[in-house]
C-alpha cells in the first residue's frame, strides 16, 4: 500500500526526463508516456485509497453515504422510475421524504449503471462493492480530466504533474477513499471535466465541444448541488473577458450554447426543478447571457457601421444594457419572482451569519471555517508551489488563462470559508502546482536543446523557483545560494546548478508522496462506523459498536418501529437497522429537528411527553465516556439546545445548560437542568456503578474528564433496552402509558384475580420431567401392564 | 433624427449588398424564430404561464434556436474565418445539427 502511494511520482519524473530527450526521435513515445504516467497515477490513486478496505472491511462509511447506498439499493432493486416516484415512508417518521424529488439521483444512477452492465457481462458484482469502489475508480477519471484541463491551458507535461497529484493529494482522497460512497466522489470528476470541454470550446468556439461542456454539467448537476460553482464562475469567466475587451465570436458561441442548452438541462434534475430560472444563485448566468447578446448585436452592427461616434454609442448601450439587467433582477428579487440568496450561501460571504441565523448548518464540523493547518496538511508542497503556478499563468495570459486564474482565486476564497470547500479548491491547486513544477523542471532539465529560448524567462523563472523552495525544507536554503553565487559568475545554468535543483524538486515531491500516503493511512481511511484503537504495546482493538446495536435493533425490535436519535445517526439507523426514524441527515426540516432536540434537552416527562406525540418506541444515543469516544452526543449537546432554543424559546434556554461561570460541565458543579435532562439521564444511566479500573472512581467519564454529577437514578418512563459492549450506543425501550408510576398492589389486595395462574415448570418439584402414561411403578411389585 | 434615418439607410445598403446569400438565407430563420419567441412572450404575458414547463421548454426552445442559429451564422461568415480556423462551414452544419438533436430531445422530456 504504502509502496502504491509513494512510487507515483517517481515514474513520471523519470519519464519526464525520457521525454525531453525522446521528443526529438518520435512522438509516438510522448503518446506512450503520457498513457503509462495516466495509468499509474490511476493505479497509484486508486491503490491509495483502499486503506480502509484493507484495514477494516469493504464497508460504507461515515454517515451521509449510507443514505445514498441505501437508495442506490433501492434503485437497483425497484428500478429507476420506482427510485424516481420513491416515498419513504420511514424517514422524517410523522412526515416522511419524498426521496426522488429531494435528492441528487447521479451518483446513484452511475453506480446503478455500471452494476447493470457488469451484470450484462454476466458479471455478478455486489451492488455494495460498486459503491465501495465508485468512488476510487473516480479519482482515476478525474485525474484524466485534469491532465485533459491542464495541457488546455498550459502544456502536457504541467497535465501530467497535475494527474499525478490529484491522484494522491489529500484534499482530495479525504472524501473518495473507498467506501466514502458521497456525491463528492464523482462530482469533482464532473467539474474537472466541464472546465476542461468549456476551455476546450472557448478556444476552438464549436458548438460540439459547447454542447458537450453543457452535457458534462448536465451530469455535475445531477451529480451534486456544487453546481452553482460551475453557473457562477463560467459567467463571471465571461464577464471578466468581456471586461478585458477579450471579447471573441468564439467566446459568444460557446458561452450562449452552453448556457441555453444547460439551462434546460439542468431543469431536468428533479431536486433541482425551476430553480435555474427562480433563485438569485442562478442569476449571474443568465444576466451575462444577455449581455453576451446585447455585446454581439453592437459589435454585429459596429463591423457595418464603422463611424466614430459608435465607439461612443457602444459603451452606452453595454453599460445601460447591464444596468438594465442588473435591476430587472433585483426588482423582481424584490417582486418575489426570484428567490433571494439562500441561508447556505449567505452563510458564504458572513461566516456568522450560520451561527445567529441557522445553527442546524453551523452545528456541522465541516462547515467550520478552514484553519491554516488543514491547508498544509489537506496540500503539503502544494499549497506553497500554487501561487507560483498562478503567476505563470497571470504572466502569460490568454483566455483560458483567465479562466484558471479566476477559478484559483475563488476556490481560495471558498476554501477559507468552509472546510468542506476544500475540495473545490484540491483541483485548481494541483493544476497550478502542476504548472509551476513542469515549468521549473522543464528550465532545468532543458540543456541542450534551444537555451537561447529560455533565456527571456530565466529571470522571472528564478524568482519564482527561490519563492517556491523557501517555505520548503531547510536543505533548500542552502542550495539556494549556491545556485545564486553560480549564476552570478556564469550567464547560464551550471549542470551543477540544474542537478542541486532537479535533486531539491525530487526531494519535495518525495516528501509530498510521503506525506499523502501518511495522511491517507491515518486520517482519512476510518470508516467511523467501525473504530479502532491502539494498546500500549500496538495491538488493535476494533470497537464494533455501532454495527453491534444496529444489528440489535433489525434483529429485536418490532418492524415498524420508531427509533428516536439525534440526526447525525438517522441515515445509519435507516440504512443497516432498517427502522424508521424521526430525523436524518436530510435535515430539511428544521422544526422537526428542534423537536427532537427539546425531547432530548427537557427532563424525563416534558420529553415523555414529546416522545409520545411522536410515537417514539426506543431512543437511541451515543455515549462516549467509557472508551473516550469524543464525537458522542453529550459533546453535541449544546447545539441541540440551540436548535431547539431557535423554535422553543420559552421552553429551552441555553444559558440554563450553563454554570454560573458560563462552562459546559457534567461533573457536580453542572446545572440542575443538565444534570437531569433526558439525554444526560439517557448517557450516564447506571454509569455511576460502573467502575473502569480499580484506581478510578465510579462513574468517571473518560471523554470529559471528570466524575459525573448526578450518579444514581432510575429512569420513570423508559428502560434500558440494550447498551453496546463498549457502551457507545445505548439504545433505550420508552414505557407505554400503562407500564409506569403504577404502585405495585400485593396479590391478596387484587381485586381481580389472575384467572389462570402459571406456574413454571422449572420452579416446580417436578423439574426432571415426566413422561406421559407413565405406569406407576410401585417397589417390590411387578408392573402392571394397562394396555 | 436625421441622423438615425441615414444610418438605418446606410445599414439597410450595406447589408443588402455584402451579405452572401446562405447568410440570408440564415437571417431570414433567424427573424422567423424572433418572431415566435415574441409570440410566445406576448401569449405569456396575455394569458398567462400554466403549465410552466411546457411554457418554458416552449420557450427555451424557441430561444435556442435563434442562440443555435446566430452560432452557425458567426461559424459560416467567411468574415470570422479567421476566428474559427478548425471550424469548417459542414463542420459547424454538423454540430449545429448535434446540438439540435440534444437540445430536442431534452425539450420532449421536459414538455411534458
Amino acid at each position: 500500500m504504502g509502496q502504491g502511494g509513494f512510487g507515483d511520482p517517481r515514474p513520471k519524473r523519470s519519464h519526464n526526463v525520457d521525454r525531453n530527450s525522446l521528443i526529438s526521435n518520435a512522438s509516438g513515445w510522448k503518446s506512450l508516456i503520457t498513457f503509462t504516467v495516466l495509468a499509474l497515477a490511476w493505479i497509484s490513486g486508486f491503490a491509495s485509497r483502499l486503506f480502509a478496505v484493507i484495514r477494516f472491511e469493504s464497508i460504507i462509511h461515515e454517515f451521509d453515504p449510507w443514505f445514498n447506498y441505501r437508495s442506490t439499493a433501492y434503485m437497483v432493486q425497484h428500478g429507476f422510475y420506482n427510485f424516481l416516484n420513491w416515498f419513504d415512508e420511514r424517514a422524517w417518521y410523522p412526515l416522511g421524504r419524498i426521496v426522488g424529488g429531494t435528492v441528487y439521483p447521479g451518483l446513484m444512477l452511475t453506480s446503478g449503471s455500471i452494476h447493470y452492465i457488469l451484470h450484462s457481462l454476466n458479471i455478478p458484482v455486489n451492488i455494495r462493492d460498486i459503491c465501495v469502489f465508485l468512488a476510487p475508480v473516480f479519482s482515476g477519471l478525474t485525474s484524466i480530466s485534469t491532465y485533459l484541463l491542464t495541457k488546455e491551458i498550459w502544456s502536457p507535461g504541467a497535465g501530467l504533474f497535475a494527474a499525478c497529484f490529484i491522484a494522491i493529494v489529500p484534499g482530495y482522497i479525504s472524501r473518495s477513499v473507498a467506501g466514502s460512497y458521497d456525491n463528492e466522489g464523482i462530482a469533482i470528476f464532473a467539474l474537472q471535466i466541464t472546465y476542461f470541454l468549456w476551455v476546450r470550446s472557448v478556444k476552438t468556439g464549436s458548438i460540439f465541444w459547447a454542447c458537450l461542456t453543457a452535457l458534462s454539467y448536465f451530469y455535475m448537476v445531477s451529480a451534486w448541488g456544487g453546481y452553482v460553482f460551475i453557473i457562477n464562475l463560467i459567467p463571471l469567466h465571461v464577464f471578466v473577458l468581456l471586461l478585458m475587451g477579450r471579447y471573441s465570436s468564439r467566446l459568444f458561441t460557446s458561452y450562449t450554447t452552453f448556457y441555453i442548452l444547460g439551462l434546460i438541462m439542468s431543469m431536468q434534475i428533479p431536486f433541482v426543478g425551476f430553480q435555474p430560472i427562480r433563485t438569485s444563485e442562478h442569476m449571474a448566468a443568465s444576466g451575462v447571457f444577455a449581455l453576451m447578446m446585447a455585446v454581439s448585436f453592437l459589435k454585429y452592427v459596429q463591423t457595418i457601421l464603422t463611424k466614430a461616434e459608435m465607439r461612443y454609442f457602444y459603451t452606452v448601450a453595454v453599460v445601460g444594457a447591464g444596468s438594465v439587467v442588473f435591476f430587472i433582477v433585483v426588482l423582481l428579487t424584490y417582486a418575489g419572482v426570484i428567490a433571494p440568496w439562500s441561508g447556505r450561501f449567505y452563510s458564504l460571504w458572513d461566516t456568522g451569519y450560520a451561527k445567529i441565523h441557522i445553527p442546524i448548518i453551523a452545528s456541522v464540523s465541516e462547515h467550520q471555517p478552514t484553519t491554516w493547518f488543514s491547508f498544509f496538511f489537506d496540500l503539503h508542497i502544494l499549497v506553497t508551489t500554487f501561487p507560483v503556478g498562478l503567476w505563470y499563468c497571470i504572466k502569460n495570459i490568454n483566455d483560458e488563462r483567465v479562466f484558471v486564474v479566476l477559478y484559483a482565486v475563488s476556490a481560495v476564497y471558498f476554501a477559507g470559508v468552509m472546510v468542506r470547500l476544500m475540495l473545490t479548491l484540491t483541483p485548481v491547486v494541483c493544476v497550478l502546482s502542476g504548472i509551476a513544477f513542469s515549468h521549473l523542471l522543464g528550465l532545468y532539465l532543458k540543456e541542450e536543446e534551444n537555451p537561447s529560448a529560455q533565456d527571456s524567462d530565466s529571470e522571472t523563472e528564478d524568482g519564482s523557483s527561490e519563492k517556491s523552495s523557501r517555505n520548503l525544507y531547510d536543505k533548500a536554503g542552502k542550495l539556494r545560494r549556491m545556485r545564486h553565487e553560480q549564476i552570478r559568475e556564469s550567464d547560464g545554468l551550471g549542470s551543477n546548478v540544474r542537478g542541486i535543483v532537479v535533486l531539491a524538486i525530487l526531494m519535495m515531491l518525495m516528501m509530498f508522496a510521503v506525506h499523502c500516503t501518511w495522511v491517507t493511512g491515518n486520517a482519512y481511511s476510518s470508516p467511523s462506523i467501525v473504530l479502532a484503537s491502539y494498546g500500549q504495546d500496538g495491538t488493535r482493538q476494533i470497537l464494533d459498536d455501532f454495527r453491534e446495536a444496529y444489528y440489535w435493533l433489525s434483529q429485536n425490535t418490532h418492524s415498524d418501529a420508531r427509533v428516536m436519535s439525534w440526526w447525525d445517526y438517522g441515515y445509519q439507523i435507516a440504512g443497516m437497522a432498517n427502522r424508521t426514524t424521526l430525523v436524518d441527515n436530510n435535515t430539511w426540516n428544521n422544526s422537526h429537528i428542534a423537536l427532537v432536540g427539546k425531547a432530548m434537552s427537557s427532563n424525563e416527562s416534558e420529553a415523555y411527553k414529546i416522545m409520545t406525540s411522536l410515537d417514539v418506541d426506543y431512543v437511541l444515543v451515543i455515549f462516549g465516556g467509557v472508551i473516550g469516544y469524543s464525537g458522542d452526543d453529550i459533546n453535541k449537546f449544546l447545539w441541540m439546545v440551540r436548535i431547539a432554543e431557535g423554535e422553543h424559546p420559552k421552553d429551552i434556554r441555553e444559558s440554563d445548560y450553563f454554570t454560573e461561570r458560563g462552562e459546559f460541565r457534567v461533573d457536580s458543579e453542572g446545572t440542575p437542568t443538565l444534570l437531569n435532562c433526558l439525554m444526560y439521564k439517557l448517557s450516564y444511566y447506571r454509569f455511576g456503578e460502573l467502575r473502569m479500573d480499580y484506581r478510578s472512581t465510579p462513574g468517571f467519564d473518560r471523554t470529559r474528564n471528570v466524575v459525573i454529577g448526578n450518579k444514581n437514578f432510575d429512569l420513570t418512563y423508559l428502560e434500558e433496552a440494550y447498551t453496546t459492549e463498549h457502551w457507545l450506543v445505548r439504545i433505550y425501550r420508552v414505557k407505554k402509558p400503562d407500564e409506569f408510576n403504577r404502585p405495585r398492589i400485593p396479590l391478596s389486595d387484587r381485586k381481580i384475580k389472575r384467572s389462570k395462574i402459571f406456574i413454571s415448570k422449572k420452579t416446580n418439584k417436578r423439574k426432571k420431567g415426566s413422561i406421559k402414561n407413565k405406569p406407576p411403578v410401585v417397589k417390590g411389585k411387578k408392573p402392571t401392564k394397562t394396555a | 433624427m436625421a441622423n438615425l434615418s441615414s444610418v438605418v439607410a446606410k445599414f439597410y445598403n450595406e447589408y443588402t449588398v455584402h451579405t452572401p446569400k446562405k447568410l440570408k438565407i440564415i437571417d431570414s430563420y433567424l427573424l422567423y424564430v424572433l418572431l415566435t419567441g415574441i409570440i410566445q412572450f406576448a401569449y405569456c404575458c396575455l394569458v398567462g404561464t400554466f403549465p410552466f414547463n411546457s411554457f418554458l421548454s416552449g420557450f427555451i426552445s424557441t430561444v435556442s434556436c435563434f442562440v443555435l442559429g446566430v452560432c452557425l451564422r458567426l461559424q459560416v461568415n467567411p468574415e470570422n474565418k479567421a476566428q474559427f480556423f478548425s471550424v469548417s462551414p459542414e463542420r459547424a452544419f454538423a454540430d449545429f445539427i448535434f446540438a439540435h438533436v440534444i437540445l430536442h430531445l431534452v425539450v420532449m422530456n421536459f414538455i411534458g
